[in-house]
């Protein structure tokens, strides 16, 4: 593995920052240098959250450039394409969850919501993957777990053991849903076996 | 030991390890964390300070103390602190003094973008810049250690991309540094002007020694390259260079100021071509042409906006990376949380079509759809100043339709005086405070009003309705912002008065704990959707809740996001909210 540039992106609220902060510390964990950049400020609940997760031997710049990402790893449809210009041009990996959350700015007239966002998406790449998190992750017994049942789909695409994985969720979930986490990455691990 | 830790966490931890016994702080994006760190520390005195002056004064008084202090706030909180950091580069300290401001390229969250170094230079005190976590938890223990050899604060500028961006840090264990001996000295620290002139003098031939340090220390250093190619940068740039310019020659500043002369004179001889990549201003650039050295920088690289690998790539090489093309999605601005209680006093004052100075806070989304509500937000306690100007320049007929519109922990910081000023110069500005019972935008710190200190103790509180009374205001107020009939009806009261008045809109912000216990165990609100008028009359839209939408032509609640606050119930005219 030369070098992997991941970008996690969705809704303030969504858990964006927990997440990529498990894939760095997953990352480092497997002995890699990692950056993780995202930017803390006006952007909170509702608001639109990017965070650049670098991976490699040495790492320099926090920011993924423009054409370099690899994965790009939606919490939610529409703030998916907001960032498929990051990617690289030759079969970049988009991972989605199946969610559109409605801005407000939408009911008050304002703006649109976007639609066909899956074929919008298919003209960019044949690895796109559309995830029913929500879905699974109450099938699990808690829907707020999707987020980490993503992260479980994001593995198959990544060198790091699973009992790493294991090791970093555990310790940095809250004690009474540890289990429950640990069972949603392995339901999106093995949702999407490539 | 190996942690991942963000650049403000690493500064933290370098600090402590340095022996750092005082920290001091105001609140400010991107630099909060430093200090809620360090507060988690028991060997070091941390305090939330009322303003970054004050935070300032009290960490510069414990280095002419004799122990290891630091002071931490957002780049236009150098402003506020400007007046003591100039002295202090006079004086001197004793024991080590570092000051580290966060400055905010892009403004991510912020009024301006201005660059400390400048600062720096202007008041004659050394500066460091890092370029990631691992070199600010380096930096800051050397930092110290400048400090007290050279007797001199030193000022420390991160980024917001430095300070949140999270990266593999080295870190050691705490070293205890005993605190120095106090002698009284009044010839070093009374600035009467019989000493202040030795003072300076002592400051020049400081700054003399500084820079000759400057091209021998670590902090700049020179790294090999492949082609005649010589690229001077600092701070999170160099990364973002070293990605792009991978055969160049590198002169990597980590101490711009004093800039390190001979380093670069040495530079020079090795490559053909000079090119500095700097965020924002071109301090560099400037301190090479003072020289008489030729460099291109801003030629080519923007001063505006925070950069990115992208922009130094195609402002240098002329194009970016192939790429898909970016493809147009929804806007999402940033809202009110559900259930906020700044919401409930912006729908008054959209109502009531009052010109409104704003300040600096989560309440300036007031500005935004579908309030619209506010006129003015210049800087922490404007607000206050701000409305009586309006009122010297257009008359109390003007004034009488118009607010100031204020924080609690923002009226803490700088509103005191302007409120003070109202009062004397005989205005009859209406004032509100939000007062939510924490300082909410930074991610909930306490202050003064709170009764709890930095440390977690409690401490005496600051009644705000005693202190405008104290200020001079005789008709106080408080309201309770959810109840939208009430507030309406006091705020129209005191508009119409040609007396100053102060409204203290008091209700924990909704993300607070005390919030939950305030709303009790509430019910989710919903739509009777046969009851409900819809796309015709989106009066509940007008409440500017997230957990409200019109969906499939009627209004729909979130139940996920709805608290139960009720504003939206007290708008529909039709009761189709239970």
């Amino acid at each position: 593995m030369k070098e992997l540039n991941i970008i996690i992106s969705g809704v303030g609220g969504q858990g964006i920052i927990l997440s990529s902060e498990i894939l760095a510390l997953s990352a480092m964990e497997s002995g890699f240098d990692v950056k993780k950049s995202e930017v803390h400020g006006m952007a909170q609940r509702g608001g639109s959250v990017v965070s650049h997760v670098r991976i490699a031997k040495k790492v320099y710049s926090p920011l993924i450039e423009i054409g370099k990402g690899d994965i790009l790893l939606s919490f939610e449809k529409a703030e998916t394409l907001r960032w498929v210009h990051y990617l690289k041009k030759n079969s970049p990996v988009i991972i989605v969850n199946d969610l559109e959350l409605i801005p407000p700015i939408v009911s008050l007239g304002l703006e649109e919501y976007p639609r066909d966002i899956e074929k919008t998406l298919g003209k960019i790449t044949e690895k796109l993957y559309f995830i029913p998190a929500v879905k699974l992750a109450e099938k699990i017994g808690n829907i707020r777990s999707f987020n980490i049942l993503l992260l479980g789909v994001l593995s198959n695409f990544l060198p790091f053991e699973e009992k790493i994985w294991e090791k970093i969720i555990r310790e940095n979930s809250p004690a009474e849903f540890s289990e429950i986490n640990i069972n949603a990455f392995k339901e999106g691990k093995n949702f999407l076996k490539i | 030991m190996k942690l991942l830790l963000s650049g403000n966490e690493a500064v933290a931890r370098g600090a402590w390890e340095a022996g750092v016994k005082v920290a001091c702080a105001y609140p400010g994006t991107p630099s909060t964390e430093i200090l809620e760190n360090l507060s988690k520390y028991p060997e070091i005195n941390a305090e939330w300070s009322t303003n970054e002056k004050v935070a300032f004064e009290v960490a510069y008084g414990a280095a002419i103390a004799g122990a290891r202090s630091i002071v931490s706030m957002k780049h236009v909180g150098l402003n506020v602190a400007a007046d003591p950091l100039f002295s202090s580069a006079y004086t001197g300290v004793k024991g080590g003094f570092v000051i580290i401001s966060c400055d905010d390229p892009g403004m991510h969250s912020s009024q301006n973008e201005q660059d400390t170094r400048r600062y720096a230079k202007f008041a004659k005190i050394p500066i460091l810049e890092p370029s990631d976590a691992q070199e600010a938890y380096d930096f800051i223990k050397l930092a110290f250690e400048i400090s007290e050899k050279f007797e001199t604060p030193v000022l420390f500028k991160m980024t917001t991309r430095i300070s949140h961006t999270k990266c593999v840090v080295k870190v050691a264990e705490r070293k205890e540094i005993p605190i120095k001996e106090y002698v009284k000295n009044p010839k070093q620290f009374i600035l009467l002007p019989v000493n202040a002139r030795e003072r300076h003098k002592v400051l020049e031939e400081k700054l003399l020694k500084l820079k000759e340090y400057s091209s021998e220390a670590t902090f700049n250093r020179i790294e090999k390259g492949k082609n005649g190619l010589g690229i001077v940068s600092s701070g999170v740039a160099y990364n973002y260079a070293k990605e792009v310019f991978k055969d160049a020659w590198f002169l990597k500043i980590g101490m711009p100021f004093p800039f390190p002369e001979k380093l670069f004179k040495k530079f020079y001889k090795k490559v053909k071509k000079i090119i500095v990549i700097e965020e924002n201003e071109p301090f560099i650039e400037e301190e090479i042409k003072i020289l008489g050295y030729k460099a291109e920088g801003k030629k080519y690289i923007p001063i505006c906006d925070e950069l990115t690998p992208d922009i130094v790539r195609k402002s240098i090489k002329g194009k970016e990376l192939s790429h898909p093309d970016p493809i147009k999605t929804v806007r999402r601005p940033p809202q009110f949380c559900p259930g906020c209680p700044h919401t409930g006093i912006f729908y008054c004052l959209s109502k009531l079509k009052v010109t409104v100075t704003g300040d600096i806070g989560c309440y300036t989304l007031g500005a935004l759809p579908p309030f619209n509500a506010m006129d003015t937000c210049i800087c922490m306690g404007a607000s206050l100043g701000n409305a009586l100007g309006f009122e010297k320049a257009r008359g109390k007929d003007f004034s009488k339709r118009m607010v100031a519109v204020i924080g609690d922990s923002t009226f803490l910081h700088s509103g005191i005086t302007g409120l003070i000023d109202i009062t004397y110069n005989k205005g009859s500005i209406k004032t509100i405070i939000l007062d939510n019972r924490t300082t909410a935008m930074t991610g909930h710190q306490d202050h003064p009003g709170t009764g709890r200190t930095a440390k977690g103790e409690e401490t005496k509180e600051i009644n705000l309705k005693e202190l405008a009374k104290a200020c001079g205001i005789e008709k106080v107020y408080e309201v309770n912002p959810y109840d939208i009939k009430e507030t309406l009806k006091i705020l129209k009261n005191a508009i119409e008065s040609e007396e100053p008045s102060v409204i203290v809109a008091r209700a924990p912000c909704a993300l607070l704990k005390e919030s939950r216990d305030y709303f009790g165990k509430r019910d989710k609100k919903m739509v009777l959707e046969d009851k409900c008028l819809g796309e015709k009359c989106k009066a509940c839209i007008r409440v500017g809740c997230p957990a409200i939408s019109i969906y499939n032509g009627k209004a729909f609640i979130t139940p996920l996001l709805c608290v139960g606050c009720e504003l939206c119930t007290q708008v529909c005219p039709v009761f189709a909210i239970v």
